[in-house]
This record gives C-alpha cells, sequence and structure tokens, in this order.
C-alpha cells in the first residue's frame, strides 16, 4: 500500500471535563483500505473514531481530510463534508424509527438534494445489495437485529461515500449474523472503493481488516513510521 | 486430530481401498496437509491387527492399493467412543508467553512490545482464516471457525495480561528483592 492517506490524525489530544480520552493518539487511513481500531473498553477508541470523522473536534492535534484540516472548517462545511464524504454505523443501526427501511437508506440523498422518487431507486438497488429488499416498508423497529445493521450499511454507502466509519457494528448480533454484516459490509465496501473504519474489541471482527492499530489509555502506539 | 479414528470414520461410510480412502481424506481433512500413502497403509495395518478393520476382498493384480478394508464392529464402537467423548482441552501457547513476559520485565524490557509482537502475529493468522473462509465452502468455514476461536481466546489473555503487566512487574520485583 503506497497509496497516500486520505484521511490523516496526528497526536491527538480530547478530554472531557477532567477526564482524558485521548493523550496523544495518531492514525492514517488510506483509500479503500480496511482499519481496525482496537483496545480495552474506555481506552479511547471510540473517541478516536469521533475526532476522525469529524464529529468532536480534538483539543490539540488535527485531523486531515485530503489535505484539508477538519477543525478548521466552520461547523456547517464541516457538516456538509461529513454527508457527502462519510458513511456511519453504529453498534445499534441509529435508524429514524418513524421511517421505513427505504426511506432511511434514502435520507442522505435526499438531504443531498436529491429527489424522492430518484433518492428511493437507489435506496431500493442497496438494499437489494444488502439483500434486505424484504424490509423495505417496514420500520426499523419490525427488522431483526441483523437486518437493521444491513440497511444501516445500505444508508450509510447510498450516497458513495470515501470512508464508513463503523463503531462496533456487530456488537449488538450473534455470531454467525456479525459475520453476515462483516462480510457485507466489508464486500460493498471494496466494491464501492470507500475505505472503513471499523472500530471493534473483538478479534474476529478486527480480522476482517487489512491492518489494526491499538488505543491504550488513549495513545494509539503503532501510526506507521512514514506517515 | 487421531488419523487412525478419522480413517475409520471413512470407512464406516463403506469398504475403500487405501487410496480411494487417502483421497477422501485429503479431500475433508488435507487443507493443510495431505496424507502420505506410507501413513494410511501403515495406519491401516495397525487397525487390522487391532481388530478395528478387515479386509474385504482383493482385485486382480496384488499390492497393497488392491485390498479393500471394512470397519470391523469393534472399529465402530472405537470410532463412537472417539465421538461421543470431548477432547482435553489443551493449554497452546500460554506457557511459551508467559515467560517471554516474565522474562521481559526481569530484564527490564517492554512486555508490551512481546504482547504487541504476539497480538500482530496472531491477528495476521486470524486475517488469513478470515480470507480462507470467506473464499471456501462450508468445510473451510467450520475448520477456519475453531482456529479463529482459539487464535481469539488466546487474543483475550494477551489483553488481560497486558493490563496486568504493572501488578505482574510488582510481585516480580519483591520475588526478586
Amino acid at each position: 500500500m503506497t497509496a497516500a492517506p486520505l484521511l490523516v490524525a496526528r497526536d491527538l489530544h480530547k478530554s472531557f471535563g477532567t477526564t482524558p480520552a485521548l493523550s496523544g493518539a495518531s492514525a492514517a487511513v488510506r483509500a479503500g483500505e480496511v482499519l481496525a481500531i482496537m483496545g480495552p473498553s474506555g481506552s479511547g477508541k471510540s473517541t478516536l473514531l469521533h475526532c476522525l470523522a469529524g464529529i468532536l473536534v480534538p483539543d490539540q492535534g488535527t485531523v486531515t481530510y485530503q489535505g484539508q484540516v477538519l477543525s478548521d472548517l466552520p461547523d456547517r462545511p464541516r457538516s456538509a463534508l461529513r454527508r457527502s464524504a462519510f458513511g456511519f454505523v453504529f453498534q445499534f443501526g441509529q435508524l429514524v424509527p418513524e421511517l421505513s427501511c427505504l426511506a432511511n437508506v434514502a435520507l442522505p440523498l435526499r438531504l443531498g438534494g436529491i429527489p424522492r422518487r430518484a433518492a428511493e431507486r437507489t435506496a431500493a438497488d442497496w438494499l437489494e445489495r444488502l439483500e434486505v429488499t424484504d424490509v423495505a416498508a417496514k420500520r426499523p423497529g419490525e427488522t431483526s437485529g441483523g437486518q437493521g445493521q444491513r440497511v444501516a450499511i445500505a444508508r450509510a454507502l447510498v450516497g458513495k461515500p470515501s470512508v464508513i466509519f463503523a463503531d462496533e457494528p456487530t456488537g449488538a448480533l450473534d455470531s454467525l449474523n456479525g459475520e453476515r454484516v462483516m462480510h457485507m459490509l466489508v464486500d460493498a465496501a471494496k466494491d464501492s472503493g470507500a475505505a472503513v473504519v471499523l472500530v471493534t474489541h473483538e478479534a474476529r471482527v478486527a480480522a476482517y481488516a487489512d491492518r489494526e492499530i491499538v488505543v491504550r489509555d488513549g495513545i494509539a502506539r503503532n501510526l506507521e513510521p512514514a506517515l | 486430530m487421531s488419523i487412525a479414528t478419522t480413517l475409520l470414520g471413512l470407512l464406516e461410510t463403506g469398504p475403500q481401498h487405501g487410496y480411494s480412502l487417502k483421497k477422501s481424506y485429503d479431500t475433508y481433512f488435507g487443507q493443510d496437509r495431505v496424507l502420505d500413502y506410507g501413513q494410511v497403509y501403515s495406519t491401516l495395518s495397525r487397525m487390522l491387527r487391532a481388530g478395528l478393520v478387515e479386509e474385504s476382498g482383493v482385485e486382480p493384480g496384488g499390492g497393497p492399493s488392491r485390498k479393500r478394508y471394512a470397519i470391523t464392529e469393534a472399529g465402530v464402537t472405537d470410532l463412537e467412543s472417539w465421538l461421543g467423548n470431548a477432547e482435553r482441552p489443551e493449554p497452546y501457547l500460554q506457557n511459551t508467553l508467559y515467560a517471554k513476559v516474565v522474562l521481559a520485565l526481569l530484564s527490564g524490557r517492554s512486555a508490551h512490545d512481546v504482547l504487541d509482537t504476539q497480538r500482530a502475529a496472531h491477528l495476521q493468522a486470524m486475517r488469513e482464516l478470515t480470507k480462507r473462509k470467506r473464499d471456501g465452502d462450508l468445510v473451510d468455514a467450520l475448520i477456519c471457525d475453531h482456529a479463529l476461536f482459539h487464535l481469539e481466546a488466546d487474543l483475550r489473555w494477551l489483553e488481560l495480561t497486558a493490563d496486568r503487566l504493572a501488578p505482574l512487574a510488582d510481585r516480580l520485583t519483591g520475588e526478586q528483592k
């Protein structure tokens, strides 16, 4: 892998009140790769993901996406960048409960100004790709955990993002459903060229990644020396 | 894995020549290492002497490859016993890794580095198994799952040991005094 990194975090520090969450974390994500962020509970791995995704602004250090320092951007363009370039999958799908699964998947496109019919056509294609066409008309509460996560993956990928951020995406699933979700997440991301940043404490989930970094006590120990 | 008992299990589906038995074994269990012909025939001879298999016909032409073997009642009993009993849980790498961690701490080297190096090797092995599982069929998946769960158990031990390095170092320092 010699391509320049898409997303680089350097020496991030972040505290919540007096509690430090990150104390010098660095990471780099290359286009199209799957990177696992591992570490014990409370190690700061989710905080690192949120900083990489521009959801949190670090107290010190920088996050650069394609040469642009995220923390230099005002809230609105940073949110717009998150919407257009990033996709998200969380432990619990965080789908909008009042909307059908189809409407949930179409939502990022609608927010981007695409008309409803066209957005829903694209959304339906993604539901088919993730083999959950049968839940299109259902609300998220009427689906199983595995189906809900596949809908969430469809929603994350529908806008053709460069990076998918997945925080414990199989944390609420049994082994077989977790495996299926990981297969589909990695396959769909690779097919569409998106990188995946995957937070997990499970080694079997991290084994789907191309490489891993380990966060311990808020410090990511192994940023590649060349970066 | 006992090759003899595995061959018994294959023979239970019907009598076979040594050659076809080897082929069956390789198909189901030879993912990492295929069976030598010599090993098949020496195992069959042993099982013949023990009464677990018997010859069930010889084709013209002679030679060991022309003999057909069938499982006996004693062989079925042996097989059932093997299938019905749990394997003894074996310690894997813990003893070696424990020794490395202790020696690193005693010598003032980084025990975290020892654990991180092992973690990286374990995860690499798990990546390879995950790939093999994804590219393979159901049999590959079952074999790889078993290895993956064992490696994961080792990794959990590595994690827990990493969290216990400070008290372990204190204890070792106390014992040195």
